[in-house]
């Protein structure tokens, strides 16, 4: 990088420049597995065979086209249009994570997940398991009816079984994951009431216990506050990865990118500091990163509790002394915007994160950016409840045990007890959707409708409520879980009308309006959310720190020798519970680029002192035992992981979860400890970690498509640094031209193309793109993209449409290399989505020899499938990278009906968009701008004789951006927020605007291959140019 | 048949029926009732109510499913036709005799209410049914004569049948050339052989022409083969561009549903049936019930007893709840995208410009090659239809210079995602 001197590498062997890593990267494609046989003689044999193919597809093609039959409605609904979408709102709700989401669905079939824009929630975005949760509803496995004792039953059976047996057994518990329903809450009841009292516990897999603990010991309330990103200019998080999997994700990433909005206009943004182990994702975002153990974390909020003390006149705690880089810096930040600041710890220890309550009084953010006024429920579990039931349940005090929708005995720590308890139980029925690791176990199943196939209400917030309705008929014989309490607590209602009568004799008379009910209702319906003017009663703090304080003192030391184990979930699988949905399995993780795995990250101080190197695929397994518990993982060399530390993603080694997850990885919950009353993700003692003989190969895709350590493709600087000039990191080529220096777009081959109508173009922040992957989930969805499965990724065929790039940076210089070892201790990290840049000047189009790949009207770069010969000539003249080729057919391919599921099996293929090709072996393919949202927007326009309005048309991953990082729309349209971003000021219809926004750049300008995706330089908001 | 009809829950939604049960008493002159508004504005005010709720069943001046209305006024006082049009089966309940021969002669179909039209509509409609598009013969046999004139002088310069034959002529005229040529020939041989010739004169004179020596000659050979290779190439690439080609596919359907009687007899709107067509991509076939909106009534083909076998079959198929299975024409392959409401919606395409003329087919068939070449063809050809619509404003405007159209290959017509994605 010419100006700011930074090196860049997306991975240590590209650091390093493995001669592998050279080869792979100077290959457009990777060499080929053989495919024919090593046998000289079968050459003759397999000419024959191709032979006899031509032949075969000759007189195929020649054959009389089939019948085709049009089958029309008999009794066409009045609301749907074939080829027309129709939308609902409706909720999704799991495992603690909700969103609230809007349902396209095409001819009755549910085939794309929004967010819900009326939402205050998640405002309109989504993340990657819920964009992805369609898939789940067509999964085949699902158990099609209920079951008795591992037989296949009808409903009637099984519900005179539960009534005949449940009151008898007595002792009844119901376990479920947090229930954010109040008309579920109510079904609960009249069940519990009707089997003379039964007791529902929660648990959460990803349990944020510790912080309502915390909150009854300081407020006297066990809630989970509601946090505001949004208005914090100072963050500090421990350890808490609140833009990828802490508590509300999506919400949270919404409100931290307004803080990340940087304009000349505005030049203000929030400074992040971040303390953890493993590279997180939010790690990844910090302006200030330090990596520290998570035998430290506590420690080191007390130090930061005793700075701010000392600074506000109050008591301070006794502590032991911390090293912590950047702590004391932090501490002045936050106190000089006290009030307008926040502090958070992803730790579960109710000790640590009183402390942390303790912090963010003393700022003075109670009441700002922590509202305890408006608590969450969306993390309701009781880790102390969900110990004391296994416990009972082994000692075989438990008479009767539900599940409702949960699998503990997977995603619990103590998941192999509860295993063995189950029989112990007189009865025990789940009523989980698939045969999972919990269901296998239980003696009756009730299967539950899939949440898109049913009704219910929720109440993430008070006062925010919601309501999810069903988007298909129920595709199997299953029924709604609280249908069926209802059932067996002997009401007659059925569970549709039941949650209409809460809503008429609750909500309704707590609501000032006039419409009648049903109106009320309707409307309710329609928008998918209601929220009620409500008035929280501040909380005032009645406990005090100093006990929590002398405990974390105590737990935590400054100096722990041994190995430590910090388990966390990845962004894509998060709890485990979506595992066999095999987009997730597919999408890259943010920070490691690994698909279809989980594996030990470990730093590279200890993979050198440990001999181990990763070369590209190629690593090493290591054992892993934790108080007599050994796993074997493999290793990933991961920059930016605390020293002494290692890392284990959660959601893997499931056994039971159906063909795409069984076997994928290794179950980290059964390392997890939950002896001190909550379950502890950081285990800092009893670990220890040998490397084994075994080698393997981790499918990650971060060195495929390399742009060959091309400069300026990241472009950068410091909020100072922009203050002074706006244009700050920017790297401006000139070429030489006829005595003087030019910009390359003034001088090109081509004559230039003329946009008449439309010019679509793309605006890409990377200072809000956090990296989260919703829009590469997105894309997959919409448009059809195949899953190939780890094998093909590790052959460098992966399909994704859009890629996030993560590079790692340091200052320091490419031929310096202790610094760049150093550099790899802990980089910068900057994350930039990649996909067809949709050139003016298209290298592809020019060397096309069919011309499959052509220029629009409107500066789009078409891919015309059905033209294509698969020469793959343009994917090697794209500097970007972005072309994709079909190496197999993937639908329709046994070989592939264990991953790609979209596109194998009858009832996964309804979740495909029929507006897109699904592609064919031999063919390139590419991203298209959505081109069938754009002809499906115009045409609105045209049948409506308008004007396309700015707004009417939106590309897939721009939709599902959490961070509004992603602007698409008409750069001919001055009115556009696209043109506005930009600042494109004249109103003309040449392809060459010219951009006046500072910070908008081209990846790789100098080529001048013109392309309509901007990026805008990312900004960090650090005191200077430091790593 | 009424249990039947009970069975179908459908809402009827359109108030598009109408079974006015007038007898025609034809060939008698109306003098029509000064009463009814014979006004310009009236009578096309009365066209839309006509076309809203009367068109499927009625003409003005034929019987269709029910009477020829024209003249109602005369044959009936104004307030009859009102309440017979406004609840024709109370008016037959009140016994009266005119509506009840009505009823009888049309074979109890019932026509449906129309209680939601206003007075004033009514009397529109009347006015419409007294003066509105009449037929004048005189004008329409000019009309005709016209047609066909401009038939006869269609083609610009000669006429084929004249082409015809001037060619039979030539053939004729070159024969009778080739004919005196031989005779010419013959004759001046038979006179130089009287003469006294040297040998090699005679021999020039007496030499033979050998088709054998032609038939093995490398020129003749090369070009006998090249011309058959020429001629078999061309029709196998031919018969390659016709794969997957079906035009004049007509299968055959299982309702044996006429197109003639119901687009054509009937002047059915296309988009009363295909709903699609103007809103989505699919002009949609229509279900069942939409087929009963009128076949709840219309149980045969006009003047017969009973219920029609074809008819049957809709009525099993909404009892047995099992949808028809109609045979698919139309199929483009799924990597083409077509949207009809863009076509007739938009561009205001006829339906005939690519199904032909939909409404003489007794079994459809698939009328255009529906090939990418015909798609282009027309792209290139076809103007935008661009009146009083917004969105193509300022293609309009930067047109506006040049002196053709605007078609719609100007606006990026021909490009590859315009229809392939």
């Amino acid at each position: 990088m010419k100006e700011t001197k930074k090196t860049y590498w997306k991975g240590l062997e590209q650091l390093s420049n493995d001669p592998e890593f050279v080869k792979n990267a100077d290959r457009e494609f990777p060499e080929l597995p053989s495919m024919i046989s090593e046998d000289g003689n079968a050459s003759r044999r397999d000419f024959l065979k191709m032979m006899g193919f031509s032949l075969a597809a000759a007189s195929l093609a020649a054959c009389e086209a089939p019948v085709r039959k049009a089958i029309p409605y008999v009794n066409k609904p009045v609301d749907i249009n074939p080829s027309i979408p129709n939308y609902y709102a409706s909720t999704f709700a799991s495992g603690g994570d909700y969103a609230s989401i809007v349902v396209k669905t095409r001819e009755g079939r549910p085939i794309k997940i929004d967010g819900n824009k009326l939402s205050p929630i998640n405002n309109g975005k989504v993340n990657a398991i819920v964009e992805a949760s369609v898939l789940s509803l067509y999964d085949k496995e699902r158990l099609t009816g209920p079951y008795l004792a591992g037989e296949k039953t009808d409903w009637a059976s099984l519900d005179a079984e539960v009534k005949s047996k449940v009151s008898s057994a007595g002792n009844v518990k119901i376990v479920s994951n947090t229930v954010l329903s109040p008309s579920t809450l109510k079904a609960l009841d009249l069940f519990s009431e009707s089997v003379g009292g039964a007791e529902v516990i929660m648990y959460d897999p990803l349990s944020n216990y510790g912080i309502a603990k915390a909150s009854e010991s300081m407020y006297g309330q066990a809630v989970v506050p509601s946090y505001s990103f949004d208005k914090a200019k100072t963050i500090v998080s421990f350890g808490a990865d609140f833009l990828g999997t802490w508590i509300s994700p999506i919400e949270f990433a919404g409100q931290y990118a307004k803080t990340r909005k940087i304009s000349k206009e505005r030049p203000e943004m929030s400074r992040h500091y971040q303390f953890e182990s493993n590279l997180s994702l939010t790690g990844a975002n910090a302006d200030y990163r330090s990596p520290i153990k998570a035998s430290q974390s506590g420690l080191a909020v007390l130090a930061l509790y005793n700075i701010l003390a000392r600074k506000a006149g109050a008591t301070t705690v006794s502590a032991p002394a911390v090293e912590v880089a950047n702590l004391e810096k932090a501490a002045n930040d936050l106190w000089a915007s006290k009030g307008a600041s926040l502090v958070v710890s992803g730790s579960n220890d109710p000790n640590v994160q009183t402390v942390i309550h303790a912090i963010n009084e003393l700022l003075g953010n109670n009441g700002t950016t922590v509202d305890f006024s408006t608590p969450v429920h969306f993390r309701k579990g009781d880790d102390a409840k969900m110990n004391q039931f296994i416990t009972d349940l082994n000692a075989g005090r438990v008479g009767a045990v539900i599940f409702h929708n949960c699998n503990p005995v997977y995603d619990h720590p103590r998941g192999a007890e509860l295993a063995e308890g189950i029989s112990k139980a007189r009865f025990s029925l789940a009523t989980n959707m698939t045969m999972d690791e919990t269901a296998s176990l239980v003696g009756a199943l009730a299967p539950d409708h899939h949440f898109l196939e049913a009704w219910n209400d929720f109440e993430p917030k008070p006062g925010h409520y919601s309501l999810s309705q069903p988007t298909i008929s129920p595709l199997f014989d299953t029924r709604q879980a609280q249908e069926s309490l209802l059932v067996w607590a002997g009401e007659t209602t059925n569970y549709y009308d039941f949650l209409r009568n809460n809503w008429e004799t609750g909500l309704y008379t707590q609501v000032a309006t006039l419409d009648s009910f049903q109106t009320f209702w309707d409307k309710s319906l329609y928008n998918g959310v209601l929220a009620l003017e409500r008035e929280g009663i501040p909380f005032s703090p009645i406990g005090d720190v100093t006990e929590a304080a002398t405990a974390v003192a105590r737990t935590y030391s400054a100096d722990n020798s041994g190995a430590e184990l910090i388990v966390y979930p990845k962004v894509a699988i998060g709890n485990g519970t979506f595992a066999n949905n095999p987009w997730l399995q597919e999408t890259p993780d943010p920070i490691t680029k690994a698909t279809w795995d989980n594996y030990l990250t470990v730093s590279q101080k200890w993979a050198s002192d440990n001999g181990v190197t990763m070369i590209e695929e190629n690593t090493r397994k290591a054992s892993v035992t934790i108080n007599g518990k050994k796993i074997t993982v493999p290793i990933l060399i991961q920059p930016g992981q605390a020293e002494g530390t290692f890392g284990l993603a959660l959601g893997y080694g499931r056994t039971k979860a159906g063909r795409v997850a069984n076997g994928v990885g290794v179950n980290a919950y059964e390392l997890l400890d939950a002896s001190a009353g909550f379950v502890n993700f950081d285990i800092t003692s009893g670990v220890t970690v040998e490397v084994t003989g075994d080698s393997y190969k981790i499918a990650r895709t971060q060195t495929h498509q390399t742009f060959m350590a091309r400069e300026n493709v990241i472009q950068e600087a410091t909020l100072s640094e922009y203050k002074q000039d706006a244009s700050a990191g920017r790297y401006k080529p000139e070429i030489y031209k006829e005595g003087e220096f030019i910009k390359p777009s003034k001088i090109s081959l081509w004559k230039g193309h003329q946009y008449s109508q439309h010019h679509w173009g793309l605006a890409i922040d990377m200072n809000s793109c956090i990296g989260c992957s919703a829009c590469s989930v997105a894309c997959q969805v919409e448009n059809n993209v195949a899953v190939v499965g780890k094998e093909e990724v590790l052959n460098r065929r992966e399909m994704a449409w859009i890629r996030i790039d993560r590079y790692y940076s340091s200052d320091a210089a490419a031929d310096d290399l202790s610094g760049l070892e150093k550099a790899s201790e802990n980089p910068e990290v900057t994350f930039q989505p990649m996909m067809c840049q949709q050139c003016n000047n298209a290298p592809c189009e020019t060397v096309c020899p069919v011309a499959a790949t052509t220029h629009s009207s409107e500066g789009l770069n078409q891919m015309t499938y059905n033209r294509c010969i698969g020469t793959r000539y343009c994917a090697n003249n794209c500097p970007y990278k972005v072309r994709r080729f079909n190496w197999f057919k993937y639908h329709d391919n046994t070989q592939f009906a264990g991953v790609n599921v979209a596109q194998n099996d009858d009832l996964g293929k309804m979740v495909l968009n029929p507006d897109v090709t699904v592609r064919v072996r031999g063919v390139m393919e590419k991203c298209s701008m959505c081109v069938q949202r754009i002809q499906a927007g115009k045409l609105e326009a045209k049948r409506e004789k308008r004007k396309v309005k700015d707004g009417d048309i939106n590309v897939a991953c721009a939709t599902a951006c959490p961070t509004d990082a992603l602007v698409f729309g008409d750069m001919n349209d001055p009115e556009s927020r696209v043109s506005k971003l930009l600042k494109i000021e004249e109103n003309s219809t040449s392809a060459l605007k010219e951009v006046n926004e500072e910070r908008a750049y081209h990846v790789l300008e100098e080529i001048n291959v013109s392309p309509n995706v901007w990026y805008f330089t990312k900004i960090r908001n650090k005191d200077k140019n430091e790593a | 048949m009424l249990s039947k009809r009970s069975l179908v829950g459908v809402p009827l939604k359109f108030h598009t029926l109408a079974l006015l049960f007038f007898l025609f008493l034809g060939g008698q002159v109306f003098a029509a009732d000064p009463a009814v508004s014979d006004s310009e504005e009236a009578i096309s005010a009365g066209k839309s109510v006509f076309n809203a709720n009367c068109k499927t069943c009625h003409k003005l001046d034929q019987k269709a499913v029910g009477p020829a209305l024209r003249g109602i006024t005369d044959r009936r006082s104004i307030e009859w036709a009102k309440s017979f049009i406004k609840n024709s089966q109370a008016v037959i309940a009140s016994g009266d005799e005119y509506a009840n021969n009505l009823y009888a002669e049309y074979n109890n179909l019932m026509m449906p209410q129309h209680e939601f039209l206003s007075d004033a509509d009514l009397d529109n409609l009347l006015a419409y049914i007294e003066y509105g598009d009449k037929v004048d013969p005189a004008a329409e046999a000019a009309a005709a004569a016209a047609a066909g004139g401009e038939a006869g002088a269609g083609g610009g310069g000669i006429p084929t049948q004249y082409l015809t034959i001037i060619i039979v002529v030539l053939v004729i005229v070159l024969f009778l050339i080739l004919v005196v040529l031989g005779l010419i020939i013959s004759i001046l041989t038979k006179y130089v052989n009287k003469q006294d010739l040297d040998e090699t004169d005679k021999e020039f004179v007496s030499q033979k022409f050998e088709f054998g020596k032609v038939f093995k000659s490398d020129a003749f050979i090369i070009i006998v083969t090249a011309l058959v290779v020429a001629l078999v190439a061309k029709t196998a690439i031919d018969g390659l561009y016709t794969v997957g080609v079906q035009q004049g596919y007509a299968p055959t359907q299982p309702i044996a549903y006429s197109h003639a009687l119901h687009a054509g007899t009937l002047e059915i709107e296309c988009q009363y049936c295909h709903t699609g067509v103007e809103i989505g991509k699919s002009a949609n076939i229509p279900s069942a019930n939409i087929c009963m909106n009128c076949h709840m009534h219309v149980q045969n083909v006009q003047g017969q007893d009973g219920i029609s076998p074809e008819i049957q079959k809709i009525y099993d198929a909404i009892d047995n709840n099992q949808p028809i299975e109609w045979v698919r024409i139309h199929n483009l392959p799924d990597l083409a995208y077509f949207n009809h409401s863009q076509h007739v919606k938009v561009g205001g395409i006829e339906c005939q410009t690519c199904h032909g003329p939909i409404q003489e087919m007794e079994v459809v068939y698939q009328y255009s090659s529906l090939t990418m070449g015909w798609c282009i063809d027309c792209h290139r050809q076809t103007e935008i239809n661009a009146q009083g619509n917004e969105y193509y404003d300022k293609l309009v405007q930067l047109h506006s210079d040049s002196k053709d159209a605007l078609k719609v290959k100007d606006i990026g017509g021909l490009e590859c995602a315009k229809c392939h994605y």
